[in-house]
């Protein structure tokens, strides 16, 4: 093997670039597996509620529902835009089965 | 009590039809009776790989159709006599198969079969879900390639929320990874996905891993399962699969150049 052929190994293969998307890509899959047909549109509505209030964009709301034995959780998360409200706007409410 | 394994993927051209042909050759010829289904509904396939073509009267559309009995419809393989194979139709109506009449084959089945080896079509639609609806384990055969490995998780996640164990919460589907068309010279290369980054990802229990072969592409030429070329690789790599599967305790190979026999350990160093 050459010095150049050192040097070019030693660049990150193209197995690793496949593994990192797949973790990325995976991850990102499962978490949205198990969500209800109806959330893209709650988020959707939600947004437009919060938008008559606050400037906020579709990236700062993330609504998930998590799902156990005893109950299901609606965790709606807003981050609030940092100059005029430093305060992170954080509300989960709970549903007993 | 019959045990159902389906042969699943998502992603099509991985190697199920090849995997589900050896695999049902393999428990036969260790004394298990075995059925092997093809469910690829209008793309019947699993025939021409277990040559048994020409031999194709009834399929699993006319048994569900109540147009032959099941006995009418099974092959038997005229290598091993407790390997029967049931084909699948050729008619291009996609709802010719329904949960309804698929249970009522398998419960046929089971009552004289052990095992019963479910190959299912690509894709997510009808014919893959009702073959892996009624099964208690799966055989996820994966390439070591990014479509596939998606794929293979995307029906984990099927496997684990539309199966019948699922909806009726029994204990969940066992989940079993064949990593099929594995070149340990390429993962060497760093051009291949290796056997612990498909693992890392989908953390399923390895069953085997399947080399690249030439012989799979000769055996299918014949209609012979890979399996029964014993000097062949793959079909090395099946056998084990099969032990292994049976609960034997067999170290895995082919995921890394084979080491040296006592000949070639005396030259090593040099
Ligand atoms: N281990 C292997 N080595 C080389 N070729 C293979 C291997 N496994 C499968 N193939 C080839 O890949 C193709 C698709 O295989 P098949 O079993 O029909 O896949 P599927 O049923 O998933 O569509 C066939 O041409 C087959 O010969
Ligand atoms: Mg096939």
């Amino acid at each position: 093997m050459s010095l150049l052929d050192y040097f070019k190994t030693n660049k990150r293969t193209s197995a690793a670039i496949a593994k990192e998307r797949l973790q990325i890509l995976v991850a990102h899959e499962r978490s949205s597996r198990n969500q209800p047909s109806y959330l893209p549109q709650l988020k959707k509505e939600l947004l437009e509620v919060i938008q008559r209030y606050f400037q906020v964009s579709e990236e700062t709301i993330s609504v998930s529902l998590e799902q156990d034995d005893e109950r299901e959780t609606l965790e709606l998360n807003i981050t609030l835009p940092d100059e005029e409200h430093l305060k992170n706007f954080n509300s989960t409410t709970t549903k007993g089965k | 009590m019959a045990r159902i394994i389906v042969v699943t993927s998502g992603k099509g051209g991985v190697g199920k039809t090849t995997t589900s042909a050896a695999i049902a050759m393999g428990l036969a010829k260790r004394g298990h009776k075995t059925a092997v289904i093809d469910f690829d509904v209008g793309l019947r396939n699993l025939d021409l790989i277990m040559g048994c073509e020409r031999r194709v009267v009834y399929d699993l559309v006319n048994v569900i159709n109540h147009e032959a009995t099941l006995n009418q419809a099974l092959i038997r393989d005229k290598r091993c006599g407790d390997l029967y194979i049931l084909p699948a139709s050729q008619t291009r109506d996609k709802d010719a198969l329904t949960l309804e009449g698929v249970g009522q084959v398998l419960e046929e089945l089971a009552k004289d079969f052990s095992y019963i080896i479910c190959d299912s079509p690509a894709g997510i639609e009808r014919g893959a879900h009702l073959a892996m609806y009624f099964a208690d384990d799966a055989f996820i055969v994966t390439n070591p390639e990014v479509s596939s490995v998606r794929d293979s998780d995307r029906m984990l996640g099927i496997l684990a929320s539309k199966s019948r164990r699922a909806e009726f919460s029994e204990e969940p589907i066992k989940e079993f990874l064949l990593l099929s068309r594995y070149s340990h010279e390429r993962v060497k290369l760093g051009e291949m996905l290796s056997v612990d980054d498909v693992q890392e990802i989908l953390a399923l229990n390895l069953l085997g891993v399947i080399p690249e072969s030439k012989s799979v592409l000769n055996a299918s030429n014949s209609g012979t399962p890979v399996i029964l070329d014993e000097q062949s690789d793959a079909g090395q790599a099946y056998s084990d699969i099969v032990a292994r599967y049976l609960g034997e305790e067999v170290p895995h190979r082919f995921i890394e150049k084979e080491k040296k026999g006592l000949f070639g350990l005396l030259f090593r160093g040099k």
